[in-house]
């Protein structure tokens, strides 16, 4: 299964929603270990080397 | 006069003046330099299989003070294929659970349950200077046999000239200087090589360095048989990391990370080494068990490798050639399989049988495995000590989560067991006509199982073997000179078949000397048998 990168999350603005919500009232440190923290539990449900390498490449290309 | 740089634990093979020493200067098929780990291993291996061998050593025994500890699966097998890992796993300890603590908290427990069906222990924590008084002690069986192996204590080369067909050596005694000449030189001189040193050659690749402080300490109270590690350990001034685990006799290992930029003379003085081992023991319990300083020593360690293990009729093994920081005890546990890939080529060689191109292929995979051992503590030292705010980060990101979820807890690494690699793709290796478990793909060296009441491995000694699982009993072959013994297992166990077969009814296996598998079939082919015995002693 390729990596998705078309839209994929239903109500997408309750999601942004909460993933700001998380962060209220958190140091800029505290974001930070947060980030890390989520980034690593999503990493381990996906799973797939494969994706989580083309996930990775996705996140690198800015332009 | 010969300086004596260390004490030593055992004296295990006193200086005795031979008659070599005076005369016309004598040449020797196999000189090995060195007689630590890598060494003996080298000399027992080929001395069983008749070559002669001179080993000389600068002292007369094995060193006193912290050296490994740790001597991993692959390890003992080895040793037990030279018939000394009995009183290596008898006297050893093994420890099978471990905690993770991060500063004042403790992260998780984990218990290394074994994997049935093999006859050593994935590792045993055992004292260097046993390890080596236990090979010492085989070689002098083996002597008594006939094995063709010389050992000279307080021998130092002090001088070398390679030629194209043979070394010249200068090897200084308590009785003054004298020369010999060896047709094959083998450096096992260690992280400070001489013999790398007057060739002029370097290391290469990537450095890493830092300061362990180590304690070895004897201490009689019950302390339980556990591997314990800090991360940011929360004692006063211990540094990133910090490990406690146990060594026999009452013994044990501490290791504190100190850094790199630390003043070793303050570092060393007791009362502070005492404040931090007493704050560590006391971590879990609140009380301070009664111990005694054994053993202090501060080391660096680096990451780091010759560019090439072969200079012509010189050769490289074990630490003189690669030095690893010691997280995963990958030292002496890859150095004693470099002795053992170097072994059998180096008998074959000198018996005419494989052209010397066959001692290309030591330094070729063993310089694959010297770059897996590097990586392997280049991750684990990057866990540990992290270069950067990110990593840092991730790493504590890391640590948080393996306290509660069990997902994050393989990710965390104070170092990986030691495991021998696999040569995929290497010249000296046939097909895999079998398409039977991975573990034991061409390449790979061979894991054990059960046979009747003893173990594969232990059916997989002297020289060559072709392996026929299920089937009926296949003839050998013959090529290069070489006739493989031909070991037939009619009826496989459940573990047996689990790792050589897979969903096969019956396979045949060709495996090396060194029991790394050269090639894997489903049905008996003596001509393609015969083809892979070539590629394995001449190349494809
Ligand atoms: C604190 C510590 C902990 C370690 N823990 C582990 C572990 O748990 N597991 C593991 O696998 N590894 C571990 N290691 C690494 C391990 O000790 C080495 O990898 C191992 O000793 C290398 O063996 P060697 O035979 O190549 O060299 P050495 O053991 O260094 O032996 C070299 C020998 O050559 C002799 N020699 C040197 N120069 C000359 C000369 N010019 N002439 C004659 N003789 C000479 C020396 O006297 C010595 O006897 C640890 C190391 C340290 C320091």
């Amino acid at each position: 299964m390729p990596l998705t990168l078309s839209a994929n999350i239903p109500d997408p603005d309750g999601f942004y929603d909460d993933l700001l919500q998380a962060h209220d009232g958190l140091s800029d440190a505290e974001s930070h270990a947060l980030n890390a923290r989520l980034v690593l539990i999503l990493c381990n449900h996906i799973g797939d080397r494969t994706l989580l390498r083309d996930a990775i490449d996705a996140a690198k290309t800015t332009r | 006069m010969v300086a004596e740089r260390y004490k030593t634990e055992f004296q295990l093979y006193p200086y005795q003046k031979v008659p070599g020493q005076s005369g016309a200067v004598q040449r020797h098929p196999v000189v090995i330099v060195g007689g630590g780990p890598i060494g003996l291993a080298l000399a027992l291996d080929l001395g069983q299989k008749g070559t002669p061998v001179l080993l000389l050593d600068d002292h007369e025994g094995a060193g006193l003070g912290s050296k490994a500890i740790c001597f991993a699966k692959r390890t003992l097998d080895i040793a037990h294929r030279l018939g000394a890992s009995g009183p290596m796993v008898d006297k050893g300890v093994v420890w099978n659970v471990g905690k993770v603590f991060h500063g004042e908290n403790k992260l998780f427990d984990f218990n290394l349950l074994p994997e049935e069906g093999h006859r050593n222990p994935a590792f045993i924590n055992l004292q260097q200077p046993y390890f080596e008084q236990f090979l010492v002690e085989e070689i002098r069986n083996a002597q008594k046999q006939g094995a063709p192996i010389e050992i000279r204590g307080r021998n130092a080369v002090v001088d070398l000239t390679p030629y194209d067909d043979h070394v010249r050596l200068t090897v200084d005694t308590p009785d003054g200087e004298y020369h010999l000449e060896a047709d094959y030189l083998i450096a096992c001189d260690g992280a400070r090589s001489l013999v790398r040193e007057k060739m002029g050659l370097t290391f290469d690749g990537r450095m890493f360095e830092d300061n362990f402080l180590i304690a070895d300490v004897k201490m009689k109270a019950d302390f339980p048989t556990e591997r314990w590690f800090w991360f940011e350990p929360p004692f006063k001034n211990s540094g990133q990391s910090a490990l406690l685990h146990k060594q026999p006799d009452d013994i044990w290992r501490i290791d504190f990370q100190l850094g790199w930029d630390i003043d070793r003379e303050k570092e060393m003085q007791p009362d502070r080494i005492r404040a931090r081992v007493d704050a560590m023991l006391s971590s879990q319990s609140g009380s301070i068990p009664n111990y005694a300083l054994h053993w202090t020593s501060i080391y660096t360690f680096q990451c780091r490798r010759m560019k090439s293990f072969r200079h012509g009729r010189v050769l490289f093994a074990g630490d003189s050639a690669h030095q690893v920081s010691p997280f995963g005890a990958r030292g002496a546990n890859s150095g004693v399989q470099d002795a053992e890939n170097l072994a059998w080529k180096l008998d074959l060689v000198l018996k005419g049988i494989a052209p010397e191109a066959l001692l290309d292929s030591y330094a070729t995979e063993r310089e694959f495995a010297a770059d897996e051992n590097i990586l392997n503590s280049s991750r684990a030292t990057d866990f540990m000590t992290p270069k950067s705010g990110i990593s840092q980060m991730f790493r504590n990101a890391v640590l948080d989560l393996a306290s509660r979820h069990d997902f994050a807890r393989p990710l965390v690494n104070s170092g990986r067991l030691s495991v021998p690699c696999t040569y995929d793709g290497f010249a000296h290796f046939g097909p895999d006509a079998l398409q039977g478990p991975a573990v034991t793909r061409p390449g790979a060296p061979c894991v054990d199982a059960p046979v009747g009441d003893g173990y594969v491995l232990d059916k997989l000694k002297q020289g060559f073997v072709i392996l026929a699982l299920g089937g009926d009993r296949p003839q050998t072959v013959r090529a290069c000179g070489v006739t493989p013994r031909v070991v037939h297992i009619a009826a496989p166990s459940p573990e047996l078949s689990a790792r050589y077969l897979g969903s096969a009814g019956h396979a045949i296996y060709l495996i090396r000397p060194d029991q790394h598998v050269v090639a894997r079939w489903a049905s008996y082919d003596p001509k393609a048998i015969a083809q892979a015995l070539s590629t394995a002693i001449e190349g494809a």
